[in-house]
């Protein structure tokens, strides 16, 4: 019996009961169509944080102050280098005390009213940080130039601007030169940063940046000020990718202890480098996609046992025409084929049917949902062929069933 | 052995259930069918020629015994090689019709060709042809597209006939073919299987009224499991045991 009979019998058969057919499918469709969206979702969460971590710039090592460790206590707020966790000289002392470092940079985020000229905008990202920033955070300047280390130390008020703020603020009109008003503070914008774009969820073109000091003095409330002292969060160390990654994170953590004066055993910060952000949300990530390899593996699983139970249906209901064909000589097998071939029809036309709905719904979910989705090819082709197994095991027990009944008694069957 | 011999069983027993329930449906039969006979086999019902017609169709196996049909031993062959024999050896034609629903009259009289596994059933235009010709045949030619349930008893009978002789059958087995229809459609169904007969083909058919198997040439009486007499129209009805017509086919 030619395979394109047998498609054609098995069409037939499926089309006879066309409701029937598609609620069973149901079960395959919303597994397939799960599958494809929850990956989408998880390869778009990925690429997110991907491009966060390669946004912040190569070879970077973090450091951060550990505040689980309860540094505050000790040496009292604003008391300079204490153990109070990590203070803005450290950045400082790491740039010139750790061979392989090549760039030191320390970042304040604040948000302030801008106005310049007519244009008044609320809440704008300032962010105070370093000269070293540009080549640390892959940062092009447009015109002008970047603060130095000079105005750095003597909290000159200027400022840098991202490329969609200096357009807001002036539209066509060249910033550089200009003055606007922060808060209450007057800063002179030396320089425009070249487009950047969205990195993860944070628009780079749309901050003001200017000299951490200045932050520290003008745009930190003063009640934080007091207890904060020049406490930072967070050291980006660029490193030369030649000295061993290793090297300098022990250099780093001995040189922070000595000045800290608190033990390797105990210290008041941490050391991870951008591979461990990875591995974690590596880790992360594999746990999310073991949870909805399940959710996937239950539906398509359900959906197998629509198949087969609507099949053992078909077979009952169509014992007739099982003796009729194979009175006039279909063997076993031909009966065999006719009723995987639909078991299979059903769970692939389910299975495209929730390609489409999955693709669909990853790119709904993307529009409305404001979710970032990924379609991932390898996810389509996953999901298709579960959907081909799932049909062929769930199939095989009553397309069985039939190719073994009696021809004498599927004929007498009314 | 002879050509024309269509089929020879020898010592034919088909036996039903277990120790005490135990039915022997047949209880050695022994027969012989040459080519080109047009026979009837009649008897009360459970006489056993229903399960002799299943047996000579090769929709079942004897539990013991041998036959031989068209010179094959088929008596101790597997499910798929009896299907083989259905397809190319045999036409089977029901009291009840057994079409397809919902199919039309020439798909149904191509089923067979479906599963056709020497390759001689061509492809679709001539399988087509051969499905038109048939039809022809049996006076259908204009009813071709017609479903089942668009067709009355006599023609849906005339459909299940056209597809008995798609595949050049070396015999026809016909059970009850008149059982379901009226008298005049039942005329007309027999002048149809008579023709077939008078242009060579080989006829088995069971019958239970006499006027059908007047059109026999011979008759063959059951009851029991045993043939109780087979006897050429006409002739004054024979009183042989089995035991004497096995020792005559011999």
């Amino acid at each position: 019996m030619r395979a394109n009979k047998v498609i054609q019998i098995a069409w037939k058969g499926l089309s006879k009961n066309k409701m029937r057919s598609l609620l069973t499918m149901l079960g395959v469709i919303i597994g397939v169509a799960a599958v494809i969206i929850m990956i989408a979702v998880s390869a778009g969460t990925e690429k997110t944080i991907e491009e966060q971590i390669t946004g912040l710039g190569s070879n970077l090592v973090f450091v951060q102050a550990n505040f689980s460790r309860g540094g505050f206590g000790r040496g009292g707020p604003g008391s300079g280098e204490s153990e109070g966790g990590l203070v803005y000289s450290d950045a400082d002392a790491i740039a010139e005390g750790v061979a392989g470092v090549t760039g030191v940079v320390v970042e304040q985020p604040s948000s302030e009213m801008i106005k310049a000229g007519e244009v008044t905008l609320e809440a704008v990202d300032i962010l105070g940080t370093t000269p070293d920033f540009p080549s640390v955070r892959d940062m092009n300047i447009e015109t002008g130039r970047y603060f130095t280390q000079q105005e750095l130390d003597r909290t000159q008020k200027v400022a840098v601007l991202g490329s969609s703020l200096a357009e807001e603020l002036f539209g066509d009109a060249p910033p550089v030169g200009q003055t606007v008003m922060v808060g209450n503070t007057k800063l002179t914008v030396v320089g425009v940063f070249a487009e950047k774009g969205l990195v993860g969820d944070v628009d780079f073109d749309m901050r003001l940046y200017t000299p951490i000091t200045v932050v520290f003095q003008k745009f930190t409330p003063s009640q934080f000020a007091r207890f904060m002292g020049d406490r930072v969060r967070l050291i980006y160390v660029e490193v030369d990718g030649e000295t061993p990654i290793e090297e300098i994170i022990l250099q780093i953590e001995l040189l922070l202890a000595r000045r800290h004066d608190v033990s390797l055993e105990e210290p008041d910060f941490l050391v991870t480098t951008q591979q461990d952000i990875i591995d974690t949300q590596a880790a992360t990530t594999e746990a999310f996609r073991n949870l909805l390899a399940w959710v996937a593996a239950v539906s398509l699983l359900v959906g197998g046992i629509g198949i087969m139970n609507i099949m053992m249906v078909s077979v009952t209901e169509r014992t007739r025409e099982i003796g009729i064909r194979q009175s006039v000589g279909a063997s076993p097998n031909d009966i065999r084929w006719q009723f995987l071939t639909e078991a299979l029809m059903l769970s692939l036309l389910g299975g495209f049917i929730g390609i489409a709905v999955g693709i669909g719904g990853a790119y709904l979910f993307g529009e409305l949902g404001g979710m970032r989705t990924v379609v991932v090819p390898e996810s389509i082709l996953l999901a298709f062929s579960s959907a081909a197994a799932v049909g062929i095991f769930f199939g095989f027990y009553p397309a069985n069933l039939a190719a073994q009944l009696d021809p004498i008694e599927a004929l007498r069957h009314e | 052995m002879s050509e024309k011999i269509i089929i020879q069983i020898k010592d034919l027993t088909k036996i039903y259930g277990m120790g005490d329930a135990q039915v022997r449906a047949l209880d050695g039969v022994s027969l012989t069918i040459e080519e080109n006979e047009l026979v009837a086999v009649m008897g009360p019902s459970g006489s056993g020629k229903s399960t002799l017609m299943n047996i000579l169709g090769c929709l079942d196996r004897p539990t013991d015994g041998s036959y031989i049909l068209a010179g094959e031993d088929v008596s101790s062959l597997n499910k798929t090689e009896l299907a083989i024999i259905r397809n190319q050896r045999i036409g089977f034609v029901f009291q009840s019709y057994n079409l397809l629903a919902n199919t039309s009259a020439l798909e149904n009289v191509m089923l067979p060709l479906l599963y056709n596994r020497n390759g001689s059933a061509g492809n679709n235009e001539e399988q087509k042809q051969k499905g038109l010709a048939v039809l022809e045949a049996v006076g259908l030619s204009d009813r071709i597209k017609h479903k089942p349930q668009e067709l009355s008893g006599g023609q849906m009978q005339r459909v299940a006939i056209a597809r008995a002789l798609i595949n050049d059958p070396v015999i026809i087995l016909a059970d009850e073919p008149t059982g379901n229809l009226d008298s005049g459609s039942g005329e007309e169904i027999m002048r149809l299987l008579v023709e077939l007969h008078s242009n060579g083909s080989t006829i088995v058919m069971v019958t239970h009224e006499d006027e059908i198997a007047a059109y026999a040439q011979r008759v063959i009486r059951f009851r029991d499991g045993r043939i109780e007499t087979d006897q050429m129209n006409g002739e004054k009805t024979s009183l042989l045991s089995n035991e004497e017509v096995s020792l005559a086919s011999e």
